[in-house]
């Protein structure tokens, strides 16, 4: 059995994420949603969501006093980063003019309205990019056994991910773009879509990573 | 592949309860929000819309509870509408696991509600609804205006002014319905939708009329929607989800398979 603590910091309703982990994890699996990082440290594993403005995602982070509680648990424990729990690991957002994230990877987070044009028209493409987009897998990973290439998962986010490491990227998505849509290094897999309202495919891989030990390694 | 036309069910639920009678020939109970939900997720459903028609303000909480019970169980997004007031009321739903709140009337009336709104919790959670009926005469170019109280009221607001600005307020998407189409079956006022969508950049539903296979799949070749929502047509049996899904793909349309 092990303790899954899903991070709360205020950004973003953690009960599905809590119900999702609940219908796929091992009966004897404790999961908790807290704000405490003494708990942070002493469970197993940790998810780490959010929703909403990167900076106010930084801000609550700081008010709780949780970034090195967030940091270590990614040095040590399986993590899950989920949405904005992907973003705020990079190094700095474009969001709300500029904001310094964990910097716990090197890249940055970008507006789409940047890089494609908004519109209905052939070539652009609608911001938020909302609704259910295909993952190209670039890292034969444990967290993604049992899910085909190519599977549907459910996005809702206006920024996406710049990753400067190549070796991290762990999946990819197509929106006017290609932009890395799933990250992994050692014990962290992180992804800009919600697994938690991704149906059988997210399901899957949260049931994969209830049962992760944090080896980067597929068998 | 890019990325997927959504196809969203709507139910009708009036004091947690589902009403205008979902039909499916399996089911149990079919008033019951959850197994009606959980049926529309196995058959492929991308979100399910819950439209809260509860007269009484007494009967409120029990959307959220039934909001709840089916986040508890079906994975996949869910929007709430009808009766949403104030930012409170956007965060209850949220809090019991509604990924989308829809705001219609209150945002006519109130449309600093929005704004406010998408600064709380974020754009990408407020879905402005916008009931539109066409007012031009023949041979006038083509005009909407939003009605509220199911299209009852006038409210004198041009529905593509009103789009642009619920854009500029933080709406992180649309779902737009013509009064003038909602429940005739005749299909979608594409030309209504395709305005509507081609003059924002934030997602549109089209709503409002679908009676056929090949009307939700003109919402999208013709009217540009990024997502259509229906109601009778999956409730009643005639399709299916996976139906609608084939005959879209069918139509060169990206669909979730």
């Amino acid at each position: 059995m092990s303790n899954i603590a899903i991070v709360d910091y205020g950004m973003g309703n953690l009960y599905s994420v809590a119900k999702a982990v609940e219908h796929v994890a091992a009966a004897a699996d404790r999961i908790s949603i807290t704000s405490s990082p003494k708990e942070i440290a002493a469970s197993d594993k940790i998810i780490f969501p959010g929703q909403g403005a990167a900076k106010d995602c930084m801000t609550a982070l700081i008010e709780l006093e949780l970034q090195t509680a967030i940091i270590d648990a990614a040095q040590q424990k399986p993590f899950l980063g989920i949405c904005m729990g992907m973003q705020v690991l990079m190094n700095t957002s474009e969001e709300n003019s500029g904001t310094q994230c964990l910097a716990f990877y090197e890249g940055g987070v970008e507006y789409f309205g940047n890089h494609v044009s908004i519109g209905a028209s052939e070539g652009s493409v609608k911001v938020p990019h909302m609704g259910w987009n295909c993952i190209e897998q670039q890292q034969n990973h444990p967290l993604w056994k049992g899910i085909p290439e190519s599977s549907y998962f459910y996005f809702v986010h206006s920024y996406f991910v710049r990753c400067d490491q190549q070796e991290l990227v762990a999946g990819t998505t197509d929106y006017g773009l290609t932009f890395t849509s799933a990250i992994a290094k050692d014990n962290v897999f992180a992804m800009q879509c919600h697994p938690e309202k991704s149906a059988k495919a997210g399901l899957q891989l949260l049931s994969n990573f209830s049962q992760w030990d944090g080896n980067n390694v597929a068998n | 592949m890019p990325l997927a036309k959504r196809i969203i069910p709507c139910l009708d639920v009036d004091a947690g309860r589902v009403v205008k009678g979902v039909k499916f020939v399996d089911i149990r109970d079919a008033g019951d929000p959850v197994e009606i939900a959980r049926r529309y997720d196995n058959e492929g459903a991308d979100e399910i819309t819950f439209l809260d028609i509860t007269a009484s303000s007494d009967n409120r909480d029990t959307i959220a509870q039934v909001v709840k019970k089916v986040a508890a169980q079906v994975f996949i997004p869910l929007t709430v509408g009808g009766g949403i007031r104030k930012v409170e009321d956007i965060r209850t739903m949220l809090n019991a696991g509604a990924d989308k709140v829809g705001i219609n009337t209150a945002a006519v009336f109130n449309p600093e509600l929005v704004q406010q709104a998408s600064k709380k919790v974020g754009s990408q959670c407020i879905v402005v609804s916008i009931d539109a009926k066409r007012v031009n005469g023949e041979d006038e170019p083509s005009k909407w205006e939003i009605f509220t109280h199911g299209g009852r009221k006038p409210t004198g607001i041009d529905a593509v002014e009103w789009a642009i600005k619920m854009e500029d307020f933080g709406a992180g998407e649309i779902l737009l319905t013509s009064m003038d189409r909602d429940g005739t079956k005749i299909g979608f006022d594409l030309e209504l939708t395709r305005t509507i969508s081609e003059t924002v950049g934030i997602p549109v539903i089209a709503s409002g009329g679908v009676g056929t296979l090949a009307h939700l799949a003109e919402g999208v070749t013709i009217g540009k929607a990024d997502a259509v929502l229906a109601a009778s047509i999956f409730h009643f049996g005639e399709f299916s989800i996976q139906q609608a899904k084939q005959y879209m793909a069918s139509q060169g349309i990206a669909v979730r398979s």
